[in-house]
């Protein structure tokens, strides 16, 4: 389980609009580029520094290469950024306002408290 | 000494400026309540007549990130940008920029210290929208100087509520302390009930209006004592995935004291409560005729 670096994806991939619309149009090529080059980054540093140790699991991967937002709820990934990102990537193939938010909700509703550990 | 002439407590809604912003044939019916409420509470930040702004909020994963996370951080910066690429996007918030007061943010960082608290600080901080938000409610004419300080509400192990209440009574002390002529608002904004990203997210009320009812009563009654005996961290997870934003509540309600506030109002939104508190610790500091109303809940 690495919560930590499945965040780190999230929050990379969110700020970037370039990388937002990479992710949504290309899942599978931008996780697995991401963590090729990117998931060791330090962030702010040079590549001299990058860290040595960082991977995904597999069911990480696969939750994040199928877009599955319930999957990384329930492994823990942030909310938050969970939701940032998708909003980015796909309110806009709702119609009606909020709906993406709510059909995002809906597809949790299974899931009572307590809810998955955030803690990292 | 310094004169803290206000203190604001409120909800931080990043959809209030795109609402507030539309024709009002475009605008959803609870537009119009929504900006009467918000500069009825801004009324009672501009007759208070500040000369600097302290600013609460929380940075929501934009420059504080979890390789390198401060419980409590304050800025120390000449200036500020404000608001980020993906807030313009999702939120439609314009970017700012910001005067900061470096005296006072120097001033807060060594006493805070010196009174227990290891504060973080920032050279170079771009504040997000939990700074930028009370802004456009209640100083949209971004005047002023602000010392920004962040708490962390969202990525855990976070301090426990006694902490941040802790936290608002040593502002408090070291603002009522400050050698200075100044005029000082303390603004800080939190949430009520709150769920991001889960399966109550976005409903027609906050995930838990009973939590909020109990809420804005501790707030606006001054209840830190009832507050402190029914909240605690884990507890926070019940009404909401993202309630532990009222955390800064809490802090602000020990900024002000064991009072009751001086204008409470609060405002049943389509996914949260609303809600906007002040307190005037020196009503003698404070001009004019008394405010029209005190708000929905006193």
């Amino acid at each position: 389980m690495s919560k930590y670096l499945v965040n780190k994806f999230l929050f990379t991939i969110d700020r970037d609009h370039e990388l937002t619309e990479r992710y949504r149009e290309d899942p599978a090529g931008t996780v697995a580029w991401w963590e090729a080059e990117e998931a060791n980054r330090l962030l702010n540093c040079i590549d001299a520094e990058k860290s040595t140790w960082l991977s995904f699991t597999d069911a990480e991967r696969t939750a994040l290469t199928t877009h599955d937002h319930v999957a990384l709820f329930e492994m823990g990934a942030h909310p938050f950024l969970t939701l940032t990102l998708w909003i980015a990537m796909f309110e806009r193939d709702f119609d009606e306002p909020l709906g993406m938010q709510l059909d995002y909700a809906a597809k949790l509703a299974h899931l009572g408290l307590p809810y998955p550990d955030i803690a990292t | 000494m310094a004169k803290l002439v206000a203190i604001l407590a409120t909800t931080h809604h990043p959809f209030y400026f795109k609402t507030s912003q539309l024709p009002p044939e475009e605008a959803p019916p609870f537009a119009a309540p929504w900006v009467s409420a918000v500069e009825a509470y801004r009324e009672t930040l501009t007759r208070a007549r500040p000369d600097v702004l302290v600013m609460v909020g929380s940075d929501h994963f934009h420059q504080l990130w979890l390789d390198n996370m401060p419980q409590f951080l304050i800025g120390k910066a000449p200036y500020y940008d404000g608001n980020w690429e993906n807030e313009m996007r999702e939120f439609g918030l314009p970017k700012l920029f910001f005067k900061g007061h470096e005296e006072l943010s120097a001033y807060m960082l060594r006493e805070g210290i010196d009174k227990g608290f290891d504060l973080a600080f920032s050279n170079e901080l771009r504040v997000d929208h939990s700074v930028t938000c009370p802004i456009f409610t209640v100083r949209p004419q971004n005047d002023l100087p602000i010392v920004p300080i962040y708490t962390n509400i969202f990525a855990p192990p976070l301090p426990r509520p006694e902490r941040f209440v802790q936290l608002g009574k040593t502002i408090r002390e070291i603002i009522d302390a400050w050698p200075s002529d100044l005029r000082v608002a303390v603004i800080g904004t939190g949430h009520l009930s709150l769920e991001l990203g889960g399966p109550r997210q976005f409903g027609p009320h906050g995930p838990d209006p009973e939590f909020d009812a109990r809420a804005v009563r501790w707030i606006a009654d001054g209840d830190i004592d009832g507050c402190l005996s029914s909240v605690t961290l884990d507890s926070l997870h019940a009404p909401g995935n993202a309630t532990h934003g009222f955390m800064d509540f809490m802090l602000m309600m020990g900024i002000a004291g064991h009072t009751r506030a001086d204008y409470a109002d609060n405002l049943d939104l389509f996914h949260t409560m609303e809600a906007y508190f002040t307190w005037y610790p020196d009503p003698s500091l404070i001009d004019g005729p008394p405010l029209t109303s005190k708000g929905a809940l006193l």
